[in-house]
């Protein structure tokens, strides 16, 4: 049992509203935790704390066993080695598809344009979109879009990769060609915590599934435990309404 | 000379007579202008991220606020608060004396600072006094623009590792840029006429030129509205330029 990511009583404040009360987990290497909730629950911030996006109240977060929050950390090494996948997509609208994925690889890992290009090119293939390497974000349809930046993120070549509610912005009919690539992922072994809608996907491809709610992760199991057999009045209530 | 009438009233041979004062006036203009341009621009810069700096933990975060941001931020209203005339007046006659002084300047005094002053007293306040003035404005283009920026670009770029000033150097600013244009065209026209105001602290720039001619022949329409003409040239010249600089950083973007 490998540990790569290790949260201790993680608390978040915005002003006077408590948005994280005190999260513990746990994430193992290949683990793909799902995390539902209400929205409003806390669980993009819980997310957006693993990578130091967000500012934690109190509390830790360990990855790698190196604190997330510590200000003597090197944020930007570790956040090099944790990929993250936003709601919005977020591509850089001034580069190409080709430039969205070589940036950071050539600035920040030191390659040369040529093995960037060729990394690039491979992902590509992978999300599907090679024909598209030449083209602007604007020029892309959401699902579009949405492939490039989890190729973006994965020409980092990180050891954990998050998702932040990665198909809530999407047209319906897109949504299954961004989950089958994140579904291939899983399959190759990638650390992944997706904080999702989708049930089924989160049923499907999740080894754990974590349900928070105002603040405090209240219940989590296998997605059969959670799915089909939940413990808690609250996680019941709430796949009610979504199931 | 001659006289030569244009249209029964317009003295050409005046201008004919002072051509080289108002080429030599038309270089300065530009000159002063190019100048101010480019430093105002990176004055505006460094400005404009001070105003926006920000940290998360002390000491650095003390630091923005009464270090960076303050200052920053009196600075920008002073300029922008106050006669950018006055200010040239301030700078030619109290501020650089305090500096380039023959007797006991702060920074250069003795016989290199008579010359210096002497020499390019005009042109180095009336340069200092309109890159300040111009910087304060800048750093507000700047500020806007870099505000302007969908805080998910940010987070994206730091999400992947890229440092904060690697973010602002390829994520921020060349989206930025390309919002800042319009605003900044309209900045470097303003600054290419507020150039003439250093006339005043007798600067041989093109507003120089035409009051000298004026004064020399008691003619009026013929210089003013020489200078005028060349000042629109120059200001469409601009115009023109920042349309094509747009066009072509227009690329990928959705509005």
């Amino acid at each position: 049992m490998d540990e790569v990511i290790r949260v201790e009583g993680l608390t978040k404040q915005f002003g006077t509203l408590a948005v994280l009360r005190g999260i513990d987990c746990s994430i193992r290497a290949s683990e793909v935790v799902c995390v539902i909730g209400p929205s409003g629950s806390g669980k993009s911030t819980f997310l957006r704390c693993l990578n130091g996006l967000e500012d934690a109240s109190g509390g830790q977060v360990l990855v790698g066993g190196v604190s997330v929050h510590d200000p003597k950390t090197d944020v930007d090494a570790l956040r090099s080695e944790i990929g993250m996948v936003f709601q919005r997509f977020n591509l850089f609208p001034h580069k190409t598809v080709l430039e969205n994925i070589t940036l950071a690889p050539t600035k920040v890992r030191g390659l040369s344009s040529a093995q960037a290009h060729s990394r690039a090119h491979e992902l590509l293939v992978k999300v599907g979109l090679l024909d598209k390497i030449d083209a602007y974000p604007n020029q892309l349809s959401g699902g579009q879009q949405q492939r490039v930046a989890i190729a973006r993120a994965l020409a980092m070549q990180p050891r954990i990769m998050l998702f932040d509610e990665p198909t809530s912005a999407l047209d319906p009919e897109m949504v299954g060609e961004v989950l089958a690539v994140m579904q291939a992922l899983a399959e190759e072994g990638m650390t992944m915590v997706v904080v999702t809608h989708e049930m089924g996907f989160a049923r499907q491809v999740a080894d754990r599934v974590l349900f928070i709610d105002e603040g405090l992760v209240v219940e989590e199991g296998t997605p059969a435990d959670l799915f089909d057999r939940p413990q808690e009045e609250r996680t019941r209530r709430f796949l009610s309404k979504v199931l | 000379m001659e006289q030569v009438l244009w249209f029964g009233w317009f003295r050409a041979d005046i201008i004919a007579e002072y051509a080289v004062l108002f080429w030599r006036g038309l270089q300065m203009t530009i000159l002063v202008t190019l100048i101010c341009i480019v430093q105002g621009t990176a004055l505006g810069l460094g400005v404009g991220m001070a105003r926006l700096a920000e940290a998360r933990h002390a000491p650095a975060r003390q630091l923005c606020r009464f270090a960076l941001r303050w200052p920053a931020t009196v600075y920008v209203s002073f300029f922008r608060g106050t006669p950018l005339f006055v200010q040239i007046l301030l700078i030619h006659f109290a501020v650089l004396p305090l500096f380039i002084n023959p007797a006991d300047g702060l920074l250069i005094s003795g016989e290199t600072a008579r010359n210096l002053k002497q020499n390019y007293g005009a042109f180095l306040s009336g340069v200092l006094a309109l890159t300040l003035n111009a910087g304060a404005y800048i750093s507000e283009i700047f500020r806007a623009g870099i505000q302007s920026i969908d805080r998910g670009q940010v987070e994206a770029s730091r999400s992947l590792g890229m440092s904060f000033p690697r973010t602002m150097f390829h994520v921020v600013l060349p989206q930025a840029f390309r919002r800042m244009l319009p605003p900044l065209g309209n900045n470097a026209i303003s600054l290419l006429k507020d150039s003439s105001l250093i006339s005043a602290i007798g600067l041989a720039e093109l507003a120089y030129a035409a009051r000298t001619v004026a004064g020399a022949y008691s003619r009026y329409w013929e210089p003013y509205l020489t200078i005028s003409l060349m000042y629109w040239v120059l200001t469409l010249g601009l115009a023109y330029v920042v349309k094509n600089l747009e066009a072509r950083y227009g690329r990928g973007d959705t509005r």
